[in-house]
């Protein structure tokens, strides 16, 4: 049975499943019960946006509030997750990874190389990513580039409840450490969901929209400012289509790969900072490899090199628009050969 | 005679082997380090013997510990493989992560021994992780985070006190004060004098031993993983302690005092000190501890002579053990 919920709820529900499937799973973060050791209501928050409400009534001590010590409780969900659980850790927000970013990159992702195979650390790390919010430069960031960069991490970052649900069960079943990336602007929106358990493999894009004339490569909101312009690019006999990557690491490239030798131009849309981000590494492997496929220049559309500002008017101006991605693909389909 | 130590004599020469397997692995990873046969960093354990040996008395297999940059002796004493830790150290293939971790990253999780880490106050954290699987499983294991008096100044070794703390966790939190930071002197960079202290600023017990007396820590050890056993949880054990070398091999130490080395070989060798207090005591003699230093050197020159003769990984290796996505 399908039925339409939230990315929230995805998430959510995805957590249940797993937990009630193996005992292994446990769940920690700052507030993800909310109200521990407090005189009144327990499970107050469910998580500071209401992401693990009701879990607690349903697991108890599996899931653990903590104290505000990133490093500290990060590397505990690593160090767990090295000696048979399944931890998944909620770090709020991405840009707190500064805090602990050594127990991810130097720890969880290089146990299993370092220790020539014989160690697996199969931790999952839920964060909030992304811009929208008004919640300026330190709680906005989209730093999944960080983390692609480093050998041993899955990133993840999905734009759909379906897509949430399938790829966090699949994470969480996964042996590697997994960084998944939840776009808050995006927790609200609804989509089709089975109510049984699913996964989605790690490192499958899904072409959301098929089109002729011009590839979109993006992930998490930009799918969804794309397909805003691709219904106004199409009242102009423009056919865009779109590849929502889903997974960053490992990244499919030969479904990009397919879709550029199909439509011949390239657009790659990224909410991430514009230097070294997922968008320049997608157009250096398409210039590789599909070089005599491209019959015009690639194009890109980020943010501006700047910090997320916190007013809602510079805001709005950094985060790119369909009426940006638009342009870029008109500019990629008058540009070049014909 | 009696013996009155809190072991038996079959147990005390498991631990003079244990110790003097350390002392002479380090040894010979000195000279062959000198000689330009060892790859990269090279941190040695030589002189802190008894501290790993005679906490690591109180452990299982089940149990497990994240050591430091220092971690043979952790290994050594938590059961590591000899042959597979030296092959390790030269990069070659059979070593305990196969040549890809070294002396830094040296690690037997199938021991418990969750890797030497070349990241100070790293294992502190996951040392809470590990004591909250244990927790989990409830089958009385504890997880034991060594820091050398210099990481005892990280975030990460502070958070992971309180974090143990809140958390009731059947973890261990043990100082190595070996009186040196790398070159930096302990009483300058450590802003208090006593552990039992910091201990207790984070409301667990604290216990200062001599590190160079086996007993004193055996003893101490005994207490603090009998407690988390039985779910009393968290404890900070101090061991001072001395540094027969350097910071790593290469260290000319210049920062000690004139003569230093000579006075901590010759009064403050935990091996000596052993030696000393079981002969006294007529439980072992002389001979028999001689006995045990002949079949350590056989065994260490086995070791050498194996990982010297070990293939090197090759350019199929470099690309297994992690996900390459291209």
């Amino acid at each position: 049975m399908s039925r339409k919920i939230s990315i929230k709820q995805a998430i959510n529900e995805a957590l249940d499943q797993e937990m009630a499937r193996d005992p292994a799973v446990i769940c920690m973060g700052e507030d993800i019960v909310g109200g521990t050791g407090a005189d009144g209501e327990k499970d107050a928050w469910g998580g500071v946006l209401g992401v693990t409400k009701g879990l607690y009534a349903k697991y108890g001590d599996r899931l653990m509030d903590t104290p505000l010590s990133e490093s500290a409780y990060i590397g505990a969900a690593i160090g767990a997750a090295a000696c048979g659980m399944r931890p998944v850790a909620e770090l709020m927000f991405i840009d707190f990874m500064g805090v602990c970013f050594d127990q991810i990159y130097n720890q969880a992702a290089k146990f299993r190389y370092m220790f020539g195979g014989k160690a697996e650390t199969p931790v999952v790390i839920r964060a909030m990513v992304g811009a929208g919010f008004r919640a300026a430069a330190q709680h906005s960031q989209m730093l999944t580039p960080l983390f692609t960069h480093i050998p041993g991490l899955k990133v993840v970052c999905p734009s759909t409840p379906y897509d949430t649900k399938g790829l966090l069960i699949q994470a969480i079943r996964d042996n590697d450490p997994v960084i998944f990336c939840e776009h808050k602007a995006l927790y609200g929106i609804e989509g089709e969901v089975p109510e049984g358990s699913y996964t989605i493999p790690l490192g499958e894009a899904n072409v959301v929209r098929e089109g002729k004339h011009c590839s979109i490569v993006t992930y998490g909101l930009m799918v969804h400012r794309s397909l805003e312009a691709a219904a106004t690019l199409a009242k102009e006999g423009v056919e865009v289509e779109i590849v929502d990557l889903r997974s960053l690491s490992p990244l499919d490239m030969d479904t990009v790969l397919d879709s550029v030798t199909k439509t011949s131009r390239l657009v790659c849309v990224d909410e991430a900072s514009p230097r070294c981000n997922i968008a320049t590494d997608i157009s250096a492997q398409v210039a590789m490899n599909a070089f005599s496929a491209l019959k015009a220049q690639i194009e890109m559309v980020t943010p501006p090199h700047t910090p997320v500002p916190f007013s809602p008017a510079l805001e709005d101006l950094y985060i790119p628009s369909a009426a940006q991605i638009a342009a870029a693909v008109r500019k990629t389909v008058k540009g070049g050969k014909a | 005679m009696t013996n009155p130590f809190p072991l038996s004599k079959e147990e005390l020469l498991e631990c003079y082997r244990t110790m003097r397997t350390i002392r002479e692995f380090e040894e010979r990873l000195h000279v062959d380090f000198s000689r330009g046969d060892i790859p990269g960093f090279v941190h040695l354990y030589a002189g802190e013997e008894a501290a790993a040996t005679g906490i690591m008395k109180h452990l299982n297999s089940g149990d497990r510990i994240a050591s430091t940059h220092r971690g043979h002796g952790h290994c050594i004493s938590k059961g590591v493989d000899v042959v597979a830790m030296m092959k390790e150290i030269y990069g070659k293939k059979g070593g305990t992560g196969n040549g890809k971790g070294g002396s830094m990253h040296i690690a037997d999780l199938s021991m418990g021994m969750m890797g030497a880490n070349g990241i100070l106050g790293a294992g502190a954290p996951l040392i809470c992780g590990a004591a909250l699987a244990a927790k989990f499983r409830n089958q009385g294991e504890v997880a034991i985070s060594f820091v050398g008096d210099g990481a005892s100044n990280q975030g990460t070794f502070l958070e992971s006190l309180n974090l143990a703390a809140v958390w009731n966790l059947p973890a261990l939190f043990v100082v190595e004060n070996n009186g040196y930071a790398e070159s930096t002197a302990r009483d300058y960079a450590t802003a208090v004098d006593s552990y039992v202290d910091r201990a207790a600023g984070f409301g667990m017990p604290g216990i200062t031993v001599d590190g160079t007396d086996f007993f004193a820590v055996y003893e101490a050890a005994g207490e603090i993983v009998q407690r988390a056993r039985e779910g009393g949880g968290p404890s900070l054990l101090e061991c001072k302690m001395v540094r027969f070398y350097g910071h790593f091999e290469g260290d000319a130490q210049t920062y000690r005092a004139t003569g230093e080395l000579d006075d901590i070989r010759a009064n403050h060798d935990c091996l000596k000190k052993f030696g000393a207090q079981v002969s006294a005591a007529g439980v072992i003699s002389a001979a028999e501890l001689q006995a045990i230093d002949q079949q350590v050197l056989a065994a260490i020159e086995n070791a050498v002579k194996e990982a010297k003769a070990a293939p090197l990984p090759t350019l199929a290796d470099l690309t297994t053990d992690v996900y390459v996505s291209y």
